[in-house]
């Protein structure tokens, strides 16, 4: 049943939820019992005059009666419906459901996002657990251990005659295996513990950001011609824990040197202080590609003239490449990020620089202005589709740019935004209850 | 003199308990720690059985159990093979590569006497 065609079943539940009787209200409103008895059962159409005087009655406002508050509610009792489908729920009796029992309705949904969220814990563990090499390669160490203390303490105990020194022998190799277990379990459980901060795998992106951000994003070290200080920097790299992390960043520092000496630092943060950090403004003035300028102003040193910058970039599926977050602009670690950032308009529009006021919400609302732009990535050749490459500077604004005019309304990513009015939602945020 | 069983074990306490209960058994024991040379090791002493860990530096325990079974001389001797991890699919990788038994850690020094006297009989 179409939604707007539940509002004779949320006038029956408000008046029933008064205490008023049928007649009671048709008596109020001026319309016969039968009457109300036909729109209560959605079998007329109600609305003008005879809606406004049944909202004024119930004490609602009428678009309460005529649109409901539980479109989202349906989508997830319809999803629920989906995900059980040998249990014989009728999915015409979704929109029946919630506007008669919102309240079981709003509990079966809950449970359902509940379920989903707990199945994706589930997924992710059982993924770590199987696949992990740190963790298998933990659990083997411990289980080498504790066999060899299980052979040793046999042949110990059961061995009737055994000569001094080779009970001495085992005896010392017992101690130094129960010191050694003791060491294993104890790392194993210190990496449980730091793994357990989060339930989603670590990827060498992420083992990448980290770095980085314990950097700084700002590596003097490639700024200035310091051959031994850019080795040691290359060692850190070297001292990744994943492989492909160690060739993201070895990858990462060779671009970053390569951008400097193309872009060099100081000469920037002089320029910067004379005017704003505008990528198009310093690709012309240095004679760098967009992207280049981009990188080279983000990595320009929190306390210069610029302040600290952030970037994002994504490849043509959307997916971030690069991450560099700014105070209060949030950028998600892990899943896709808000499909409003000019970061994704500007993939539809390619080769066209976008300059896009922005404003996530947040205990303190901040406006940033992003420069955006899609570029194909590497050369370009006839005959060929060029593969994008879309990049997004991100420029906290000072308090009171309202001159920049409206802000376009965005956020990190629909799991943890709390806009609940926002056309581009994809599934719900775990803010929206209670939050 | 006993037959000969070679351990090929990265870690050197369980090489020594297990030498140890094989030695008091009247076998005669090798031991070798590391993957990549241990099939050089297998044709040079030429054991009457492998008691083979499958994590293994340099090489893995499977990567030379096929070495053994594709290599005429070792195609049929005999191979006890340890690991950490007692899942199915392990067991099932090792009886397809050719393992004649398939034992997971921690195991009982009288388990591993039981194998190897069964798969060489004294």
């Amino acid at each position: 049943m179409p939604q707007r065609q539940l509002t004779g079943t949320r006038i029956r539940e408000r008046r029933l939820r008064a205490g008023l009787r049928q007649a009671e209200l048709a008596g109020r409103v001026g319309i016969s019992s039968s009457y109300l008895n036909l729109i209560e059962h959605n079998k007329r159409r109600i609305g003008g005059k005879v809606l406004i005087a049944i909202a004024q009655e119930l004490d609602v406002e009428p678009a309460q009666l005529t649109e409901g508050a539980e479109a989202a509610l349906i989508a997830t009792l319809r999803e629920a419906r989906a995900t059980h489908t040998g249990a014989g729920a009728e999915t015409e009796q979704a929109e029946e459901l919630a506007g008669r029992f919102p309240g079981w309705a709003e509990v079966l949904a809950r449970s359902h996002r509940r379920v989903a969220t707990l199945e994706r814990t589930v997924e992710t563990l059982t993924d770590r657990l199987t696949h992990d090499p740190h963790l298998a390669a933990a659990l083997h160490e411990v289980l080498s251990t504790v066999t060899s203390i299980r052979s040793t303490a046999a042949i110990l105990a059961d061995t009737r005659e055994i000569e001094p020194e080779w009970r001495d022998r085992f005896q010392r190799n017992m101690n130094e295996d129960a010191a050694r277990l003791a060491d294993r379990v104890q790392a194993l459980v210190t990496f449980l513990d730091r793994e357990g901060e989060s339930t989603e795998a670590a990827a060498p992106q992420e083992e990448l950001d980290t770095w980085l951000a314990d950097l700084g994003w700002h590596l003097p070290a490639l700024e200035a011609d310091t051959p031994e200080a850019a080795d040691a920097l290359r060692e850190q790299a070297d001292a990744l824990s994943s492989a492909p992390a160690r060739a993201q960043a070895r990858a990462w520092l060779d671009r970053y040197a390569d951008e400097a000496a193309q872009l060099p630092g100081g000469a920037l943060q002089r320029w910067c202080a004379d005017n704003a950090p505008d990528p198009g403004k310093v690709a012309r003035a240095f004679g760098v590609s967009l992207p280049v300028a981009m990188r080279r102003l983000a990595s320009l040193p929190a306390d210069g003239p610029t302040g600290a910058l952030g970037m994002v970039s994504c490849d043509a599926s959307g997916t971030l490449t690069f991450r560099k977050p700014v105070d209060g602009f949030t950028v998600p670690r892990f899943g896709s990020a808000c499909p409003l950032w000019p970061l994704f308009s500007a993939l539809s529009q390619p080769m066209v620089p976008l300059r896009t006021v922005v404003e996530q919400p947040g205990r303190d609302t901040v406006r940033y202005l992003c420069y955006a732009v899609a570029l194909p990535q590497g050369e370009v050749e006839f005959g060929v589709p060029p593969v994008l490459e879309a990049h997004m500077l991100i420029v906290p604004r000072p308090p009171g740019a309202e001159r920049d005019g409206p802000a376009r309304a965005v956020g990190a990513s629909c799991r943890i935004c709390p806009r609940t009015d926002c056309g581009a939602r994809r599934e719900p945020s775990i803010l929206a209850d209670g939050f | 003199m006993g037959k000969h069983v070679l351990v090929i074990e990265d870690e050197p306490n369980i090489i020594e308990a297990i030498s140890f209960i094989l030695s008091r058994d009247g076998w005669q024991v090798d031991t070798h720690s590391n993957g990549g040379d241990a099939m050089d090791t297998v044709l040079s002493k030429r054991p009457d059985l492998v008691i083979l860990d499958v994590m293994l530096p340099g090489r893995s325990g499977y990567d030379i159990l096929t070495d053994l079974r594709n290599h005429h001389e070792t195609a049929a001797l005999p191979v006890l093979m340890l690991t950490a991890r007692g899942q199915n699919k392990d067991r099932d990788m090792a009886e397809r590569l050719g393992a004649n038994r398939f034992m997971t850690k921690p195991f009982s020094n009288a388990d591993v006497l039981d194998a190897v006297r069964d798969l060489v009989p004294q």
